[in-house]
Parts: structure tokens; sequence; C-alpha cells
């Protein structure tokens, strides 16, 4: 490996994992990791600085195919964890990769709460509408209609619109990517991690074994980028609201909204404030707060 | 008879049993008095029955006891639930104008408060709390000053018009009963020692903030959740995050996450809670990444009685997590070793990066102790095990294995910002580097190795933690086995025991994992008669003592109706056991809360 003693002079080498991903070829999911490190390579960010934290599933297996601190937890949890990473250690940057079922279906409480207290972290879901590593299943994001081996007469619910509930759930950042738009993606990844908040980018991450509805050709002949609209302001929720609900001939994908107004909760927890990270402080409480502690019970 | 004194304050929930419940204590603790309080109370904020007894004594007290001298009913209901279960040279001081006593035991003292009379012109509401507390006191020989004082600080933030009024209020309660009721004959006795009183809850809470706890989260759950408030209002003070998290999924997840970074990590529940981490402990124990858990169990199955007592969690602490791995698992046996317990747990699951379980009860979370001040020292150890914080900005990669196969079973452990040691954790098995052989680099070999590198960290577990030693005489006509929070009623029913001429001893178990089931075999051995008491209805240490030695004991008492033991349910089990008249004895609660 190479040497890394300073900024300013990583590639995305320095973030290839121990080993490949053995994600089929051709999975959406690969362009999501080569975009991922170069965009830290270019933003200089030390790989021991960066922790990247996924669920389970075939996009989870991310961790394991870059070179960061890695955690690949439990099927959902991974925001849930990644909450504690940060509060523990704030001075880290915290990426969180994972699948639509992972985030979506079983993390669901975990998505709308991490969003709602503006947890400072990147949050990329690679979203191909089934579920991929037990086979072919319907997602929360299968559409109507759509056969798979958990529904073979046809999904009768209606999807979840992951752009849409961020937005009520009150993310900071919302965003949608296509993996097959690598430098769109990359600049909303990039976008993603200079936001002090949650930043939420949803990945159209084509599943080509399971998935034969959303395929790459599907969304290639439906995405179109927000960019491309001059009039569209990302800074206006209810106009974000109006273009997550799009979907059909032409899928919006892109920055939705995005608002720095509000603190994220390493901000707005007065016991950060000021100070080292938790993880490097003092364990010991000084002696005359301690001595308060017990005059209380006295 | 013994050397304690027993005050026992019953009312509906609202009606403002705490407050004077507190003064007591802090009365009673001020005055070098030990403290036992328990309050037997129903999951219901307004109405139903809340009954509080605190009990006071100059030796150590360890349980709240088998009697009650004086008894404070708040309302007519309290005086149909306990006037008829009050012995004789007790006493009831009760509100004359709205409660109507009827027939009473002999040799019990009435003390009507004409309540209206006395607060003329009040605005309090709770005036005949304060009557109560304060006559009370004088018969019990507490001067007035006592009083005066704990109560010009319970009511100083509201302003000295309110003090005054409280006082002046007591003071009429005070000199009424000078003048109308006989005092106890006895006057409460007066120590050295000023002690503290706590509860479990915050004896938990502070136990975590002596031992380095940076991150604490939680979901509110009875009986669990002064922990949480404690942690929340000192949170600023003491340099801990708090963080009350949408469930208790999230909130194991949450604190393995912190603690993977670096920090110690605390969260408590109760078994409803607990069930829901279950998957979480077995991600603790599969990343090697430390968390401890508290546990404190209240009468299940499912919702249960969420305000009622219980030991019957063990067996899911046991199993909790499919897969083996190696836990710690241990219950506290007073309020005082809540305090102490924390950081011992949390030095065990740092050295020996695994989860920890905390298993407390609702008798000793809600209940109420008083404890040398100097007891609760935050000077307590603190053993991070082998972990790296930081290394030099050398290069990349040093070949750095995070999970290192090595004799102990522990491989240092690198936190994430340290140069050189980028590794993933995963829950997938893996290789000592980490790489996942879950998927295409599967091989048994390294499988088996990992396994079994986990699981030799219980031979050095085993070896940390201290076996159980016999209290009392080495040889006994019947020994008590219990575990946790037993100890002290256990303790004094074997004192009477002993008193009886009935040679008595106990082995109280502290560490269920790792059990020392060897050792706890061998101590047996020289008994004539053994007995596992606990608070559950299967036996659920009985079966694990038996699962894991072949050991069955003689005996058992069990009580599983909601309520703690007291130590005369245990001293007539006893004799009923040792006279053959059966081996499993359960206890009928006479009291109705």
């Amino acid at each position: 490996m190479t040497t890394i003693l300073e900024t300013g002079q990583l590639t995305a080498a320095d973030f290839k994992g121990k080993v490949d991903p053995d994600w089929c070829p051709g999975c959406g999911d690969f362009g999501v990791l080569s975009s991922l490190q170069k965009v830290l390579a270019e933003m200089n960010i030390l790989p021991h600085n960066v922790v990247t934290i996924s669920g389970i599933g075939c996009s989870s297996n991310l961790p394991g195919f870059i070179n960061t601190y890695g955690m690949h937890t439990l099927h959902g949890r991974a925001l849930a964890v990644a909450t504690g990473v940060k509060m523990a250690n704030h001075s880290l940057h915290v990426v969180v990769t994972g699948g639509d079922g992972d985030g979506f279906g079983i993390g669901g409480n975990h998505f709308i709460h991490t969003m709602r207290r503006n947890v400072d972290l990147l949050y990329v879901a690679m979203d191909n509408q089934i579920y991929g590593l037990t086979t072919g299943q319907t997602s929360p994001t299968s559409r109507k209609g759509m056969k798979t081996k958990s529904m073979p007469y046809g999904n009768v619910e209606e999807p979840i619109n992951p752009i849409s509930l961020a937005l009520a759930a009150g993310a900071t950042f919302v965003a949608r990517g296509f993996s097959a738009e690598p430098k769109h993606l990359m600049d909303l990844m990039r976008q993603g991690m200079d936001h002090k908040g949650f930043s939420f980018i949803d990945v159209f991450s084509p599943c080509v074994t399971y998935n034969h509805d959303n395929t790459y050709a599907w969304f290639k002949e439906r995405v179109k980028r927000l960019e491309d609209d001059p009039s569209y302001d990302s800074s206006d929720w209810h106009e974000a609201m109006k273009r997550a609900l799009l979907w059909g001939d032409e899928i919006p994908i892109g920055k939705f909204f995005q608002r720095t107004d509000l603190p994220s909760l390493d901000q707005a927890e007065p016991v950060l404030n000021n100070g080292a990270p938790l993880a490097h402080r003092e364990l010991r409480i000084a002696p005359e707060v301690v001595r308060d502690f017990v005059a209380e019970l006295m | 008879m013994d050397s304690t004194f027993s005050v026992a304050i019953g009312g509906a929930a609202g009606q403002g049993v705490a407050t004077p419940g507190d003064i007591f204590s802090k009365i009673f603790a001020r005055r070098g008095l030990h403290i036992n309080a328990y309050n037997a109370y129903q999951s219901i904020i307004r109405g139903g029955h809340t009954f509080l007894t605190i009990r006071a004594g100059i030796k150590e007290v360890t349980c709240f006891g088998d009697r009650i001298d004086l008894l404070i009913p708040l309302n007519q209901d309290t005086i149909g639930r306990h006037l008829a279960l009050m012995k004789s040279g007790s006493a009831i001081v009760y509100n004359g104008d709205i409660i109507k006593p009827g027939s009473r035991p002999e040799g019990v003292q009435l003390c009507p408060l004409p309540v209206n009379k006395l607060s003329k012109g009040s605005r309090s509401k709770v005036e005949q709390n304060t009557l109560a507390l304060a006559a009370s006191l004088n018969m019990m020989g507490v001067s007035f000053q006592a009083l005066e004082e704990v109560l010009t600080e319970q009511f100083k933030r509201k302003g000295d018009k309110v003090v005054a009024e409280n006082i002046g209020i007591a003071r009429a309660g005070y000199e009424y009963a000078a003048a109308s009721f006989t005092p106890f004959s006895d006057p409460l006795p007066r120590g050295e020692t000023r002690y503290a009183v706590l509860s479990g809850n915050i004896a938990l809470a502070m136990g975590g903030a002596a031992a380095g706890v940076k991150f604490y989260c939680a979901y509110p759950m009875s009986p669990s959740t002064g922990v949480l408030h404690w942690m929340a209002a000192h949170a600023r003070d003491a340099g801990i995050m708090v963080r009350q998290v949408e469930d208790e999924i999230g909130v194991i997840n949450m604190a393995i996450g912190a603690a993977h970074a670096g920090v110690r990590a605390m969260c408590a529940t109760s078994g409803g809670g607990f069930a829901l981490m279950t998957e979480g402990l077995g991600m603790s124990a599969m990343m090697e990444t430390p968390v401890v858990v508290i546990d404190v169990q209240r009468a299940g199955p499912s919702t249960g009685v969420p305000t009622k007592t219980e030991q019957g969690d063990l067996w899911q602490m046991l199993g909790a997590g499919f897969g083996d791995f190696p836990r710690l698992i241990a219950a506290p046996e007073d309020i005082l070793d809540c305090f102490k317990l924390v950081p011992e747990m949390h030095n065990l699951a740092d050295r020996f990066q695994c989860p920890g379980i905390i298993l407390g009860d609702l008798l000793l979370s809600e209940g109420r102790s008083s404890v040398d001040p100097k007891q609760l020292s935050f000077e307590t150890e603190i053993d991070r095990g082998e972990l790296i914080v930081s290394a030099a900005p050398t290069n990349g990669s040093h070949g750095y294995k995070r999970y290192q196969i090595t004799e102990s079973g522990v491989s240092p452990r690198a936190i994430p910002g340290v140069p050189g040691h980028t590794h993933t954790a995963a829950t997938d098995e893996h290789d000592e580097d980490g790489v996942l052989i879950s998927d295409e680099f599967t091989n048994p070999r390294k499988r088996r190795a990992m396994m079994e590198k986990r699981q030799r960290k219980i031979a050095g577990i085993e070896a940390a933690v201290q076996p159980p030693i016999l209290i009392g005489k080495a040889t006994a006509d019947v020994t008590l086995i219990g575990w946790g929070s037993t100890k002290g009623v256990i303790q004094e029913a074997v004192e009477i025991l002993n008193e009886e001429g009935i040679a008595a001893n106990q082995l109280q178990i502290r560490w269920l994992a790792p059990l020392h089931g060897e050792v706890i075999v061998e101590t047996l051995r020289s008994s004539k008669y053994t007995i596992i008491v606990e608070n559950n209805f299967s036996g659920q240490f009985a079966r694990y003592l038996r699962s894991e030695t072949s050991y069955a004991p003689d005996g058992h008492i069990r009580k599983y109706d909601g309520e703690p033991f007291m130590p005369h349910h245990i001293v007539e089990a006893v004799r009923e056991q040792l006279a053959g008249k059966t081996k499993l004895s359960v206890p009928m609660h006479e009291i109705m809360v």
C-alpha cells in the first residue's frame, strides 16, 4: 500500500479495499463504489478518518471493498450504529451505504429518526428495487405490479418514495443519483460530504440479475437532471416535494433539496461544544463535579 | 424483635406519597441511621394504591422487613388494605376529618389529626401529608429542627412564603402530636455517619459515570427509566452524551457504534426492550466491540406487570442472541453494589471485548438505601484492555490484524481515526484481517479458528471474576442460595433462623456468567439441606445451575406475585421444608399492594 502522510496526494487507489467486490458483473453498485472512492480521494480525506458503515445486503458489502475504517453491521441498523460513531467521535467522516430493503424496509424507523436528528453523515442508498442477496423478492421500492419470487402474482402494494419520505422527515440534503452517470453522482457525493448535516442520496443502482423491470436502459430513457433546469431552486422545499413525486416517463435525478440553516446533531449537542471528540476525552469526572453529585443524595 | 423502625405511607398515585417519603429518608440518613425503602406501586399516574415502606436502623438495613411501626394512610383505601396487618405497639397517623379507621387490631394507637382545623388558611393541597409527617416525627422523638431543615431545602425554590407556610403547618402537626398522642417507647436512635440515600437506578447511572461512560442511550421503560433520568439531568456536568432513541434496537446499535468509535457506552432497559436488543448483543460479540447493557427486570412475560419486581429474565440473558459467544452477566446484590458493579463490568467488557449484562430488578432499581458517601468513590479502577487509540501517522498499513488469533482470544482493538489500522469490523464471520469468510472466501478451518479464538476468552473471564463465597458458618442445617437482589432479605431470614436455633448460612450468587459452577457445588457439599430462593415461577437459577453442574438443591422457595420476598416468607418456608412438609414453598404475599 502506498504511503499516506499528507493530504493532497491521494488517489482512488488509496481507497481500494483488501478484496475486490464480489457483486454480479454489471451490478450498479460498482459505479457507486468507484464514485465514492474517487470523491474521497479528490476531497483529500485520509482513509483512517473515514468510517464506512453498512447494514446487510449486496450493497452493504461495500465497506469490505473500500480502504477506510469499516463496519458491516446488522440488517437495517447501519444508521443507528453510524449515529453512535459520529457522536463518539465527531471529527470522523461517516459514510453509510446500503440498499433499499436495508434502509427503507427493516431499517425504516432509524432512517426517519436519523433524518430528523440531522446527524452529520452521508447516506448513500443503492436502490435496485429488489432484494438481491436473498435471490429476488419484492422490496419497499419495487413498483406496484412487479412480479418477484415473494409476490409471483405481482406486487399489490404501493412502493415507498424515498425522496418524498426524506423531505417529509426533515432531511437537510436530499438527492438522487444514477450509478450509470458517475460524474453526476460524484458531484452529488461531493456536495453531500460537504453538507454539515444528514445528506441522503438515493442512487438507482440496477440489479442485473433479479430486476428485469428497472434496467439500465429503463432508467436511461427516463432520468432527467434537475441541474439541467436553470429555474429549479433546491432551497425550495415545496418545489422539491413536487419534483419528488414525479415518477413515470420522466424521473428527476440530482439535488432535490438542501438547507443549511439547521445545526447538525453534534453542533446542537452542548456536551460536544468546544470539546475534543468524546472518544479522546479524559474518562474521569472532575472531583468538584463528583462532590456535587454525591451532595445531592445527602 | 429487631431494633429497626418502619414507617409506611399509603395512598393513591398523585396524592404525594413520594415527598414525605423522601423527607423521612433524608431525616433518618442525616441522623446517622441506615435505611431501606421499597415502594409498591401500580402502572397508573393518578389513583390506584401506592405503598411506600421506609425502614431505619442503626445497623445496616438490608430489606424493608416484616413489620410496620407507623402507618400514614392518605386515604380510606389504605386503611382497608393495611390496618388489619398492624401489630400491637404500632400507630397510625391520619386525617381524622376524612378517614374512619373502624375496628383495629389490639394495641394499635389511632392518631387522628384534625387537618382542617390545624391547617386553617393554608393553600397547600398536601397539608395532611405535612401534618402527618410532623406528627410522626414527634412520636419518634425526632427534633422539629431536623424537619425544619429539610422542609426549608425542599421548598426553598418556591420562595420564602411557601417555606414559611409549610413550616407553619408542620409545627402545628408536631405540637398537636406532642399534646395528643403517645410517643413510641424508644425514640429513634442516632448514629455517627451522615448517609447518602439513593435508588438502584441512580446507583447504576452514577456507576456508569464513575466508570467513564461517555455515551448513554435508552428508550424509556419502567423500571429502568431512572437511569436515563439521572444521566440526562447530569449529562452536561459529567460530559456524557445522553440520547433518547426511537426504540431499543436503535439503542443497542447506537451504543455499539459509540463504543466502536472508542468511548465507554452503556444503555439500560427492561425485559421487553432487552428482547429487541438481542440481535445487537450478538453484533457486539461478533465485532468484539464491548457494550454494557443493564436489564432491570420486571414481572413478565410480555408487558407483564410493569411496576412489579421479578427475577424472570435470567434465561433471556443466557440465551439472548443466536450462536455461541462469550458474554458477561452479573446481578447486583444491593443498591451500593449497583454502583460498584458497573465499573467492574465495563473493565471486563473492555478487557474481553464482549457484551456485559447487568441484571438488576425493580426491587433494587426503584428501592432506596442508605450508603456511606465514602463508598460512592469515582476513583475506581479503569482498565480499558488492549485498546489502540493513537499511532504515528506513518503509512497506510502495518499489516494490522484486528482479529489476530491470540492465545487469550483477545486481539488489540484499534479505534477509527488511528492511522495505519484501517479495517472492517463485520457481523459476518471474518478472517483475522476482517475480510469476510461468509461468502467467496468461505473456509471451514478459518471459521473454526475464529470461533475458538472468541470462545477462548471465557477462560480469561473465569479467572478474572471472583467466585461466590459462603456467608456465615461453614456448616449449617440449611443453606439458602439466592442470586442478585435477594441478598438482603435472605441475610435477614438467616439471622432470624439462627436466633430461632436453626443453623443457617447463605450463598449469594453475583456472577451468573461466568458461573463458577464447580465452586458452587463444592461449597454446597457440606450443607445438610440446600434451598434455592428466587423471585420467579420456574426456578430459573435452579435450572441453570443444574444445566451447568447437574446439581439439584433439596428445596426451592419461589415467589412470582410481583412483590419481593419479606424475611418471614423465607423463614416460614424453611421451617416447613425442614419439617418435611414440602420441597417447594411459594409464600403468599399478605399485603394487598
